[in-house]
């Protein structure tokens, strides 16, 4: 089709430009002068370049913050995205058994992050938390809050907990989309279990999963409250994610221009990443066109 | 290829059935040739796509047996009763190429991959999809998809039967012709059992040998075309077949007569009988002109090749084809040709002979 090109069209979109300009891109421009600024306080600002931006990408703390998050979403997506696809292709198609599983998949995404991290610390605990203290009656020496291992897998164990069933909802949707008459011919094709997975569910999941990877990658990239209550990034720095440690930073540490430097960065990571994985999963998508 | 015998097939989707009312397909007794085309027709909630699961094997029927060639496949799944199955929207496998997609009913079936190649390329073939072979199956269009789902059956040489299930819902209306001379060409060619359900008269017409007319979960007829047009078994065959559809109108049944309000119709070899009398007359067998029974005509339409006429006869509807150049005179009147009258007991056929 011909496009007719009409500069007036350019007010349409103000509005949303204006919108997004207060909601995001002024509240980013503070961030960036604080990045290429020092100050000592009293609105006095000093410029200093690119200074804090090699501070961060040099320094050892940023690096081992980076890859510990890394390392977290690699885990959180190797165990979360297959669980997932598992739990939603047990589910129930029909009857009473379906409300009330979705239901129970909705309830952990119903609760409040401050308030999971609260339940799982509680639930860790060797003298009161049913968790622990069972383990412990049990002769496994459990210690969150000193064995780094446990640290991580408390936390591993929690957001699997929390997230999976945003992961099993979406493919569930997908699942159910696929009209029956694809089973049936996979039955008369004479079909197996595995092909009917291999070739008519997960390319019918496709879609969904690719939104599925990308949220779970963002959100477990991200991730802030759950790990800062329970472990508060310890034992040590064992806990020590890119946000958690971007808070003590800014927060804890007052350096200002350090944290604005590396917001920044972290920022460009989960967009880079974000791109690569849509990307990635597009073309795959397009390539088998 | 084989024999389909349908041995008082009976089913209800509701567990225990008391009345013939419950059940959505009452009573089935027929036995279908090998190699033959069949049509199921009839309207929505008839029970056609009921008696098609039935013969698929997906349903299984709450009384009666159904066999292949003589064996009884009641209780067999639809993988063991060897069937090919096309559904209303195209079933294609998206990530496979064309070629994997016909390959993969054999491939499931452990078939040597030499003759997987072979075969599957003479059904490309035969579909005139060898040129495709090699791309992705999702790429492709609707009637081509469709194709390929109907190639999944036909590459297994020996499926009992094929089913269609209004394979043609979703393709465009010039490639329906296309694609249902292509199935009529590959019948011929290969003898294949066909069963194909649909709601269209024309399909049902144009494809099958053997039209099955279904209504209200029974079967009313089995006919080739032309006796569905010139002989319905039951008024909703009349009414449901042609374009516009039969004449029926009550009568009173005397000894070689009948009459309808006060007029008077010959008909030889006809005996007064219980029940309610209907006379059936297609409105291409009624006759407008000067003599006859007076009309009132309430309105004339002009689809191109004839005209049909709308007119009252003894305050009864009546359809009438009048051709584009025939006459509709100001006076009008009509007569009825002998031999396209058709005498109905409670919408039942009766034979008169005379």
């Amino acid at each position: 089709m011909e496009k007719t090109y009409n500069n007036k069209a350019w007010f349409l979109v103000l509005p949303v430009l204006v919108l997004v300009a207060f909601s995001a891109v002024i509240p980013l421009m503070t961030v960036v002068n604080y990045s290429v600024q020092d100050t000592f306080g009293n609105n006095v600002f000093f410029w200093a370049g690119t200074e804090w931006f090699e501070q961060v990408l040099t320094s050892s703390r940023f690096h081992g913050a980076l890859i510990r998050s890394l390392s977290f979403s690699l885990v959180i997506l190797a165990i979360q995205i297959p669980l997932g696809i598992f739990v939603a292709l047990n589910m129930p198609r029909k009857g009473i058994g379906v409300p009330i599983c979705l239901v129970l998949m909705a309830l952990p995404l119903l609760i409040p992050w401050n308030v999971v991290g609260t339940i799982w610390q509680v639930f860790g605990r060797g003298d009161i938390g049913l968790l622990g203290y069972t383990l412990r009656t049990l002769g496994i020496s459990y210690n969150y809050a000193t064995d780094p291992w446990h640290a991580w897998i408390t936390v591993v164990v929690m957001d699997v907990w929390h997230w999976t069933s945003l992961v099993v909802l979406l493919c569930y949707a997908g699942l159910v989309s696929i009209p029956d008459a694809y089973y049936q011919a996979a039955k008369i094709d004479g079909a197996s279990r595995w092909s009917v997975f291999r070739y008519i569910q997960l390319p019918k999941m496709n879609r969904v999963l690719l939104i599925a990877v990308l949220l779970r990658f963002m959100d477990s990239f991200m991730i802030y409250t759950e790990p800062f209550v329970v472990t508060g990034g310890g034992p040590g720095s064992a806990t020590n994610f890119l946000s958690i440690d971007l808070v003590k930073m800014a927060i804890g540490q007052f350096d200002l221009g350090p944290a604005a430097a590396m917001s920044i960065v972290y920022f460009l990571i989960i967009l880079a990443l974000s791109w690569v994985f849509y990307t990635v999963m597009t073309n795959y998508d397009t390539a088998n066109r | 290829m084989a024999r389909i015998e349908l041995d008082h097939i009976r089913h209800a989707y509701m567990a225990n059935p008391q009345s013939a009312d419950d059940y959505a397909l009452k009573e089935v007794h027929h036995q279908w040739s090998d190699g033959g085309a069949y049509a199921l027709l009839g309207p929505s909630g008839c029970g056609k796509t009921t008696l098609l699961n039935i013969i698929s094997g997906l349903l299984k029927p709450s009384e009666g047996q159904i066999r292949f060639n003589g064996t009884d496949v009641t209780n067999l799944s639809t993988e063991e009763r060897n069937i090919a199955q096309v559904f209303q929207f195209p079933v294609v496998y998206d990530t496979m190429t064309v070629f994997d997609n016909l390959a993969f009913p054999l491939r499931n079936r452990g078939l040597p991959e030499a003759d997987v190649k072979k075969r599957v390329t003479e059904t490309l073939e035969m579909l005139d999809l060898s040129d495709r072979a090699n791309k992705r199956a999702r790429g492709l269009t609707a009637d081509q998809k469709q194709k390929i789902s109907l190639g999944r059956g036909l590459v297994r040489r020996d499926v009992n039967a094929i089913l269609f299930d209004e394979p043609l819902t979703v393709i465009d209306p010039h490639l329906k012709w296309v694609l249902r001379s292509e199935l009529k060409k590959l019948h011929r060619r290969f003898g294949f059992t066909m069963v194909y359900v649909t709601h269209d008269q024309t399909e049902a017409l144009t494809f099958a040998d053997k039209v099955v007319v279904m209504y209200e979960g029974e079967i009313v007829q089995i006919g080739t075309p032309d006796e569905l047009f010139r002989k319905p078994a039951h008024t909703f065959v009349g009414y449901f077949i042609g374009s516009p559809g039969m004449n029926i109108v009550p009568i009173k049944l005397d000894q070689g007569r009948a009459r309808l309000g006060e007029h008077v119709i010959d008909m030889p070899g006809a005996t007064p009988m219980p029940g309610k009398m209907e006379l059936g007359i297609r409105p291409e067998f009624v006759t407008l002109g000067r003599e006859g029974m007076p009309v009132s005509i309430s309105k004339v339409e002009d689809i191109g090749r004839h005209r049909i006429v709308r007119a009252q006869l003894a305050d009864h509807d009546i359809a009438v084809v009048v051709p584009e150049d025939g006459d509709i005179p100001a006076d009008p009147r009509v007569t009825f040709v002998p031999e396209g009258i058709n005498l109905y007991a409670d919408s039942r056929r009766v034979e008169t002979r005379g």
